[in-house]
């Protein structure tokens, strides 16, 4: 994947499987992300209801659904952002339920684009770029300005590199939100809802960074409701409903073929 | 009313009680934001008789009067500890004056602060943390910058106050510039003029403090920067 390929990992510490690792499993290496009977629970509210997924290398996922169906619940769940209740959750052979887990190093290596941005304000494009290498000391300052450089390149907004968040449009400032999770050199990206805050002139731009980004094969979770997007470019999708997945498989045997009522009847809202 | 009379007579001692005001407000704000980070820290941590603590001190000091507060110090205290631990314990009204206004100082700027962290939203730290940073280089990198930029107009506002409550510690001796004022008033009878005079200096004083307030803000005010 050429986006891993830019900057070698010889600056980070070697990643190799060190078996005593708290929190490490045997697993299978073509599985990015397994999770098993995960449940959530905010007090009362029971968010999550027993999820199992299993994502490979490389793929692609949407996970679409109605509000409150717990999806974006889900999707903080995998870096954790939110705590599981109960259940276990797998990343790269790390399972992250553990408490003994080091959940910044796993961070790390997943990048989060949220619905609104989120992009630190006090800081110019660039420096938000740079941030989190360089504060966690994988790059030095050189080399993280070289990187953001070449990110914000990727994402076609070298020109706005000195300019601060607020003076960017929405969808300017989600694709530097990716370029941002992108500089830490990432394995999983997860994205929540990024496109729901923008703008619908601004939408295509986001979908673009991120279908070229899918094309270079990074492993991606996509908490969408642009359903153009989740038919053409993920390998799967997942439709939940009410803290479970009801139904999941290709684009074309969801939206072509979706066998549950539930679904049936969410498409044709959405649709 | 002879004003020329009252500048040549009170001038040197307004500006003896003025730099006394002056020492008395610096020395305060500075203990005063050193115990309103502390507080603020406390009334954040996980355990609860700290924070417990941190919001009993926020709560006695906002609750009462600064002048009884001042009693207390100077007057109260003292009998306390001659009683219990040190019978020929003292305390200057400098002493007290100072333990009075930093404490006042730190309850309110601790709130300031408070209210200031929390206004970084919530959407800044989860950023920050999926990097994969630690939650003190959160705070202390994204939290805090943010924070500060969003509390300074009220903590100046403190300051301003507090540079103004020095004039309550006169009731305990202390020789500020309303002391040494109502002392000169006591034998030249020159009410008028000489408090118009204790007024211009106050004044003066805060403006300054205004004019520095005003720089650092807009120095630290990125978003006034708006090209683009």
């Amino acid at each position: 994947m050429e986006i891993n390929m830019t900057l070698n990992r010889s600056n980070t510490p070697e990643q190799a499987p060190v078996s005593p690792v708290p929190g490490s499993v045997s697993y299978n290496k073509s599985e990015k992300v397994k999770v098993s009977a995960l449940h959530k629970k905010f007090r009362e509210l029971h968010v999550l209801k027993g999820v199992d997924i299993t994502i490979g290398e490389g793929e692609v996922v949407c996970v679409i659904g109605p509000s409150g169906s717990g999806k974006s619940t889900l999707l903080r769940c995998l870096n954790k952002l939110e705590e599981a209740t109960e259940g276990e959750i797998v990343i790269d052979g790390c399972r992250i339920t553990d408490k003994k887990v080091d959940i910044n190093k796993i961070r790390a290596n997943i990048g989060m684009v949220f619905q609104s941005f989120n992009l630190f304000s006090h800081m110019t494009v660039k420096k938000n770029v740079m941030f989190a290498p360089t504060e966690l000391k994988i790059l030095t300052k050189p080399q993280a300005e070289a990187r953001a450089m070449e990110l914000l390149t990727r994402v076609g907004l070298a020109d706005k590199a000195d300019n601060y968040p607020h003076q960017l449009s929405g969808g300017q400032q989600q694709r530097v939100a990716i370029a941002r999770a992108l500089a830490m050199n990432p394995d999983i990206m997860l994205f929540d809802e990024p496109t729901s805050a923008l703008d619908p002139e601004m939408v295509g731009e986001v979908l673009d960074v991120m279908k070229k980004l899918a094309a270079d094969g990074m492993t991606m979770v996509v908490v969408t409701h642009e359903m153009g997007f989740a038919r053409e470019v993920s390998d799967r999708v997942i439709f939940m409903d009410d803290g479970v997945i009801v139904e999941e498989g290709t684009p074309e045997e969801l939206f072509g073929n979706p066998k549950s009522d539930r679904l049936q009847s969410f498409l044709a809202k959405v649709l | 009313m002879d004003f020329e009379r009252v500048l040549q007579e009170a001038t040197p001692l307004l500006l003896e009680g003025i730099k006394m005001t002056v020492l008395i407000s610096v020395i305060s704000i500075v203990l005063g934001i050193l115990i309103g980070i502390f507080a603020c820290l406390l009334g954040r941590s996980k355990i609860g008789i700290l924070r417990f603590i941190s919001n009993a001190y926020v709560w006695v000091i906002r609750g009462t009067p600064m002048i009884v507060q001042a009693f207390i110090v100077y007057f109260g205290m003292p009998q306390l500890v001659q009683m219990l631990i040190n019978p020929s314990f003292r305390i200057t009204a400098f002493s007290a004056g100072i333990i009075t206004l930093s404490l006042n100082a730190g309850a309110y700027l601790s709130e300031i602060f408070r209210s200031g962290i929390s206004a970084v939203s919530r959407g800044q730290i989860e950023a920050a943390r999926s990097l994969g940073l630690s939650q003190g280089k959160t705070m202390l990198k994204v939290v805090l910058p943010q924070a500060v930029k969003i509390a300074i107009p009220s903590m100046v506002n403190q300051f301003i106050i507090t540079v103004k409550d020095t004039s309550i510690l006169s009731v305990i001796g202390l020789a500020d510039i309303v002391n040494k004022a109502k002392v000169y008033v006591g034998s030249s009878y020159q009410f008028f003029a000489t408090y118009i005079l204790v007024a211009i200096y106050y004044l003066i004083v805060i403006s300054i403090l205004m004019v520095i307030s005003r720089r650092i803000e807009s120095k630290l005010n990125y978003e006034k920067e708006r090209k683009a």
